[in-house]
């Protein structure tokens, strides 16, 4: 198990490379999810207001 | 009957709708794909004679560069389609394109400079495949500004379209790069007309990771697209009725 964590000597550029990937990949899901919420959270608002109005 | 589909899928109210049915399966589709590209990348592929276990790096690399490629190509065809038919959907998928290229690309720069240490001795090198990918990049980061400084959005979506597809002339240059120049980058082994010089149990699992790397581009396609198609259409009728649902 430790040899494969070692990747022949090169853990540490075999490694960066899938967590850098890996991070990019995951944040590139997380933000428009996030960002899908709040669109809908501000346009529920939005209609909220122009009833009231 | 395709016309009919494609007519269909580009209406926002059925876009909007099928997306959400999609993404659970594609989802599904993307772990498969990505749970054996890197189980046989990392575990079952033989070590590379010269490389060592330094090649692995080969299976986020090659994906993350041919997607970055890939992904262009779709953002200035769509964009080209939205610029002579005025399709609202081909706008929006050419600009939610941008941000998912320019990642990929990033991507495939790091993980290059990453495996490029190691076995050339150098973080990065002012060769042709090198710096027409760099090229690519700020492409990439050109058309996110030019959209985000442009306050209608179709005009803005006009604007990007021009610029995506000037900027198509860098995709052959990335490709024949290695063949055109003398390159320190090593040339193509699998996209050449020649069979493919990299060992079978090497390929399969840099294929599956391919196709992965191609589901989550689509996934993060329909992500962006469906929020970009609110933010645009937050005045539509078939939007009140969705948020009535919502609450």
């Amino acid at each position: 198990m430790s040899e494969f964590f070692a990747m022949g000597g090169y853990a540490f550029y075999v490694w960066t490379a899938y967590g850098l990937t890996f991070v990019l990949m995951l944040l590139g899901i997380i933000k428009p999810l996030l960002n899908h919420k709040h669109i809908l959270r501000r346009l529920i608002l939005k209609r909220q207001r122009e009833k009231t109005s | 009957m395709f016309m009919r589909f494609i007519y269909k899928f580009s209406s926002p109210p059925y876009f909007y709708a099928i997306s959400a049915k999609m993404l659970p399966w594609l989802t599904v589709l993307f772990l498969v794909l990505l749970g054996y590209g890197l189980y046989g990348g990392l575990v079952t592929a033989p070590a590379d004679y010269q490389q060592g276990d330094s090649f692995r790096i080969i299976y986020v690399h090659v994906p993350a560069a041919w997607m970055s490629m890939f992904i262009y190509v779709v953002m200035a065809i769509s964009g080209g389609i939205g610029l002579v038919w005025r399709i609202k959907l081909a706008e929006i998928v050419s600009i939610s394109s941008a941000s998912v290229g320019a990642s990929f690309t990033f991507l495939a720069l790091v993980t290059g400079s990453l495996w490029g240490k190691p076995m050339w001795g150098a973080w990065w090198v002012w060769d042709a495949r090198l710096t027409s990918e760099l090229i690519l990049l700020f492409l990439y980061l050109g058309i996110i500004g030019l959209y985000s400084g442009i306050e209608d959005k179709r005009t803005a979506s006009r604007a990007v379209a021009i610029l995506a597809l000037v900027g198509v002339v860098n995709i052959p240059i990335i490709h024949y790069s290695v063949e055109w120049w003398n390159t320190l980058h090593q040339g193509a082994t699998v996209t050449k007309l020649d069979k493919p010089s990299i060992h079978i149990d090497m390929l399969i699992p840099l294929l599956f990771m391919a196709g992965a790397f191609k589901v989550y581009y689509f996934i993060a396609l329909l992500l962006r697209s469906r929020n970009e198609l609110l933010e645009r259409e937050q005045n539509a009728k078939w939007i009140d009725e969705l948020l009535e649902n919502v609450k």
